[in-house]
C-alpha cells in the first residue's frame, strides 16, 4: 500500500513536472535558451555514442530485471486472487491454515449444507461442494526418471463445477463417479509428465487413467482432480473431507452465513469467502518478490546512477568549450543545467522504454511455479508485465537520469567561462 | 609488480571517474555476492556429509500421507541399517495460524540420528524426561523471545488435542544450536516435541508417522538400505519411497524455484552492463593519456609492456571495486541471516563464492582492458606525440 502511494506521488511529480518544463520552454526567454542549448546537445549525440550508449543499456538493464522481478511477484498475487469470488465461502476446520491440513468429519460435511444462506440448483438442491484435497507424487517433466515433484490432488463431487463456474474441459472428458479416473488442470499438464488424456499414471501402488484436461485461469490449473470418495478410498480418508465450498445465496449476506456456521455448537469450523481465503495464501510470497525485485533493482539502480554520472561528468567535459562559448554570448546558467538534464533524461528514458520492452517481449506469459505456501503442489503461474509494472519501470529511469544528470549539470553551469574557454 | 606504483597513479589519474566507475563495479559485485550466496544455499541445503549418510522414508503417495508406525521394527532389521526413527508434522504456529513454526513430532531417539544438532546433555535429558518439553532452534527462541522454563502456548494447524481444542502448551527444556551453519542453518528455526506426548494427546494420530529417518552403516551402501526398505511395503496400500536426505532437500529446493535461472539472467543483464560500463572508462582513460602512453615508449618500454600495463590497469580496477563489493556483500549477508535466520536459504559469503568472485573480475578485468591495451600496444610513437 505504502509503494503503491508513493508510486502515484512520482507520478505527479513526473507529470506535474514534465507540464511546467513545456510551457517554461515555450513561454520564456530562458526557457527558448534551454530548448536550443539541448536541440544542440542531442544533435551531437552521436559523435559520444559509447557513452551514451552506456547510459541507455546500464538503465534498460536495471528496468528490465527490475520488472521482470516485479512481473513475478504480480503474476503470482494475480493467479492467487483470481481463484475464488466473493460470492462463494469455504468452510475448513477451525484454525487450519489451508485446506489440506482441515479435516472434517462426515458429520459436519453433511451438517454444513444444511446451513440457511447457501444457493440451491434447479433442482431444490444447496450448492455446496465437500472436497478432500492431498498431494500426489508424479514425475516432472525434463527431469531424470526419479525427478519426483508434487502436485495438488482434489476428490470432488459434481458440485464442483457449480461453486466454480469459471472451470471449463478443454480436453477430453469428466472423470466418471467411482472409477478411476482424473482429469488434470492445464499448469499442472505442462509441469508433469504424463498427464495428457490416455495415459495411465501411479498414484502408490493404483494406476489411474487421465480423462480430461480442464481450465479456469486460476490456482486450479495447478491441480488434479478425481472422484472424491474414490481419492478418499486411495488415501485411507474414509468419509472425511478437508473443506466444504458454497454458493452463497446472497454475498453480502456472508457474514450472516459465517455467524450462524460459528455459532452451532455442532460444528467447529472456519468460515471465510474463497477471494479473502486465496488472496490470504499469496500475501507473504508475493511481498517477498516484491522486495526482492525492489532491492535488487535498487542494488543494480546505484550502479547505473553512477555510470550515469560518469558519462554525463564525460560529456560535459567534451563540451566544456561549446558550453562557454554559449554563456560567454549571453546564455544563462539555468538553460544549460536544463539541457544537460534533458539530454541524461531522455537517454534514461530510451534506455526505460527498451528495458520494459525487453522485460515485455521476454518474460510476459513466462510460467514459473513454486511450491505455494497454503498448498501441497507445484503451483505454476505467468509473469505479467502489466502497462503499470512498464509505467514503474520508466519512472525508475527517469530517477536514475535525473540523479545522474543532476551533478554533472550543475558543474557545467558552474564552470568558469574563462578556465573552459582556455581548456583544450 | 615493480610498476604498481605507476599503474596506481595512472588508475587515480582522473580521481572522480575511477571513484564513479568502482562504485559501479562495486554495486555489481555487491549483487553478484549476495545472489551467489542464495544459489549456494539452495545448491548446499541438505548436503551435508550427515545427510548422505541419512535416509528419508515416507509415504510414495505423497508427503502428506502418513505411514504405519509398526514398519519401525521391520526398518530396523533391514541389514546395513545403524539407526531408525520416525516423526511426524505437527503444524504448529505461534499466535496466528499464518506465523508457522517448523515443527516435529519426534520419538526420543530422533537426536541420535542428528549430530549436527546439538543440545546440553542435561537439557537433552529434561527433554526425555518432560512429556510436554520442547527444544527450539536458537533462531526461533530468539525470534519470539523464548528462554528456557517458558511454558508457551501453541497452535498446531493439523492436529486438535482430544478437548477438540488447537491450543496445546508447552515446556521449553533446551535449545538446539545448529553445528553447521551453512547447510544446516534450517535446525535454528526447528521446535522438537516429544512423540509420547503427541500421539496420546491427540485423537486424530494414532499410531501413524510422518516419516522414517534411517542411518546406514555405510554411505556406498545407502541406494541398496533404500531399495531394501522399500521392498518391504512393496504392494500394500502404504508403499513407501526412501531416498538420500540429500537428494530428497535437493528435490524440494527445486521444486521451489529454479534458483539457478533466476539468479544467472540478473547477473548476465549486470555483468553485460558492468563490462560496457567499466569498458568505456578504459576506453576514456587510454585515449586521454595517448601522449604519456608515447612518451612511454620513447623512454623504451616494449608494446607488450605497455600492453601488459594497460590491461593490469583495467584488471586492478575491477579487483579494487569487485573486492570491496564482496566484502560488502559479506557483510549484508551476515546481517540477513542474522534478522531473518533460514527464512531464505542463504549461505554465507565463503572462500568458494571468493574464489568464483576473484576469478570474474580478472575475467571482466582483461575483456574490458583488451581493446584499449591493444590500442595502446598499437600506438605509433610519432602520430601519438603529434597528437594525430
Amino acid at each position: 500500500m505504502f509503494l503503491h502511494s508513493l508510486m502515484l506521488l512520482f507520478s505527479a511529480i513526473a507529470l506535474l513536472s514534465t507540464a511546467l518544463l513545456a510551457l517554461w520552454m515555450l513561454l520564456t526567454r530562458q526557457g527558448r535558451q534551454a530548448m536550443s542549448v539541448t536541440a544542440v546537445g542531442i544533435s551531437t549525440l552521436r559523435q559520444r555514442l559509447g557513452m551514451s550508449s552506456v547510459i541507455v543499456i546500464g538503465i534498460a538493464g536495471v528496468v528490465a530485471v527490475l520488472v521482470a522481478l516485479l512481473a513475478m511477484g504480480d503474476g503470482y498475487r494475480e493467479t492467487l486472487s483470481k481463484t475464488g469470488s466473493a460470492d462463494t465461502a469455504i468452510v475448513m476446520r477451525g484454525a487450519s491454515a489451508s485446506e489440506v491440513m482441515s479435516v472434517l468429519d462426515h458429520d459436519s460435511v453433511t451438517l454444513i449444507p444444511q446451513t440457511a444462506g447457501i444457493a440451491k440448483d434447479a433442482k431444490g438442491q444447496p450448492i455446496a461442494s465437500p472436497e478432500l484435497v492431498v498431494a500426489a507424487n508424479l514425475p516432472m517433466k525434463g527431469g531424470q526418471a526419479d525427478d519426483e515433484g508434487s502436485v495438488q490432488l482434489r476428490g470432488v463431487s459434481d458440485q464442483a463445477w457449480a461453486v466454480r463456474p469459471n472451470l471449463k474441459m478443454v480436453e477430453g472428458r469428466k472423470f466418471t463417479p467411482g472409477m478411476r479416473e482424473l482429469i488434470v488442470g492445464k499448469g499442472a499438464a505442462r509441469q508433469f509428465a504424463g498427464l495428457e488424456p490416455g495415459h495411465e499414471i501411479r498414484l502408490g501402488s493404483q494406476l489411474w487413467t487421465v480423462v480430461g484436461v480442464f481450465s479456469s485461469g486460476d490456482a486450479m490449473d495447478s491441480e488434479v482432480w478425481g472422484d472424491a470418495g474414490v481419492v478418499a478410498d486411495t488415501y485411507r480418508r474414509g468419509s472425511s473431507r478437508a473443506s466444504v465450498t458454497v454458493k452463497l445465496a446472497d454475498p453480502a449476506a456472508f457474514d450472516a452465513f459465517k455467524a450462524t456456521l460459528e455459532a452451532n455448537p455442532q460444528l467447529k469450523v472456519d468460515v471465510s469467502t474463497t477471494l479473502d481465503y486465496f488472496s490470504k495464501q499469496s500475501e507473504g510470497m508475493s511481498t517477498f518478490l516484491t522486495i526482492i525485485g525492489i532491492v535488487v533493482g535498487s542494488i543494480m539502480a546505484i550502479g547505473a546512477i553512477f555510470g550515469a554520472l560518469n558519462c554525463m561528468f564525460a560529456a560535459v567535459a567534451a563540451r566544456a568549450r561549446e558550453i562557454a562559448t554559449l554563456r560567454a554570448i549571453g546564455f544563462r546558467g539555468l538553460p544549460v543545467v536544463v539541457a544537460v538534464m534533458l539530454e541524461t533524461m531522455l537517454l534514461a528514458l530510451l534506455g526505460g522504454v527498451i528495458g520494459g520492452l525487453l522485460a515485455w517481449l521476454v518474460f510476459n506469459g513466462y510460467s514459473a511455479s513454486t511450491l505455494a505456501a497454503g498448498s501441497v503442489g507445484k503451483l505454476s503461474f505467468e509473469l505479467r508485465v502489466s502497462a503499470e509494472l512498464l509505467w514503474v519501470g520508466l519512472l525508475w529511469a527517469l530517477t536514475i537520469g535525473f540523479i545522474g544528470g543532476l551533478f554533472p549539470a550543475v558543474r557545467a553551469a558552474r564552470l568558469p567561462v574563462t578556465t573552459a574557454l582556455r581548456e583544450l | 609488480m615493480k610498476y604498481l606504483h605507476l599503474i596506481w597513479a595512472a588508475l587515480f589519474r582522473r580521481k572522480t571517474r575511477t571513484i564513479l566507475t568502482l562504485v559501479s563495479i562495486i554495486a555489481a559485485f555487491l549483487l553478484f555476492g549476495m545472489l551467489d550466496a542464495v544459489r549456494t544455499g539452495f545448491d548446499q541445503a541438505g548436503n551435508s556429509a550427515n545427510g548422505a549418510e541419512r535416509l528419508q522414508t515416507g509415504s510414495r503417495l505423497s508427503f502428506i500421507q502418513t505411514l504405519p508406525q509398526s514398519l519401525e521394527a521391520r526398518i530396523a532389521q533391514v541389514p546395513g541399517v545403524k539407526m531408525v526413527t520416525y516423526a511426524n508434522w505437527f503444524g504448529g504456529a505461534y499466535q496466528d495460524p499464518h506465523n508457522q513454526v517448523f515443527s516435529f513430532a519426534v520419538e526420543p531417539n530422533y537426536l541420535d540420528l542428528y549430530p549436527e544438532m546439538e543440545v546440553s546433555a542435561a537439557e537433552r535429558k529434561a527433554f526425555d524426561n518432560t512429556r510436554t518439553g520442547a527444544l527450539v532452534g536458537e533462531k526461533l527462541a530468539e525470534r519470539f523471545h523464548w528462554k528456557v522454563g517458558d511454558k508457551i502456548p501453541m497452535q498446531s494447524t493439523i492436529f486438535p488435542n482430544h478437548e477438540g481444542s488447537k491450543n496445546w502448551t508447552f515446556d521449553i527444556v533446551g535449545i538446539l544450536h545448529s553445528k553447521d551453519k551453512k547447510s544446516g542453518g534450517f535446525y535454528d528455526q526447528m521446535f522438537l516435541l516429544n512423540w509420547k506426548y503427541f500421539d496420546e494427546t491427540t485423537p486424530y494420530n494414532r499410531g501413524q508417522v510422518g516419516w522414517y529417518v534411517t542411518r546406514v552403516t555405510d554411505v556406498n551402501q545407502a541406494d541398496r538400505v533404500a531399495k531394501a526398505i522399500d521392498a518391504i511395503s512393496a504392494n500394500s496400500d502404504h508403499e513407501t519411497r526412501t531416498q538420500t536426505e540429500a537428494a530428497a532437500t535437493a528435490n524440494w529446493m527445486k521444486q521451489l524455484a529454479d534458483i539457478g535461472l533466476i539468479v544467472s539472467s540478473i547477473m548476465g543483464a549486470v555483468f553485460f552492463t558492468l563490462l560496457l560500463l567499466s569498458g568505456n572508462t578504459m576506453m576514456q582513460a587510454v585515449r586521454e593519456r595517448t601522449s604519456e602512453l608515447a612518451v612511454l615508449k620513447t623512454i623504451g618500454f616494449s608494446s607488450q609492456s605497455v600492453l601488459a600495463m594497460v590491461l593490469a590497469e583495467s584488471v586492478l580496477l575491477l579487483l579494487l571495486g569487485g573486492v570491496l563489493g564482496l566484502g560488502l556483500a559479506m557483510l549484508m549477508v551476515g546481517g540477513i541471516q542474522a534478522k531473518m535466520g533460514g527464512a531464505i536459504p542463504m549461505a554465507p559469503v565463503d572462500a568458494g563464492i571468493w574464489l568464483h568472485g576473484l576469478l570474474l573480475m580478472i575475467a571482466a578485468g582483461l575483456l574490458v582492458g583488451a581493446l584499449p591495451a591493444m590500442r595502446a600496444m598499437r600506438l605509433n610513437i610519432v602520430d601519438a606525440l603529434a597528437g594525430r
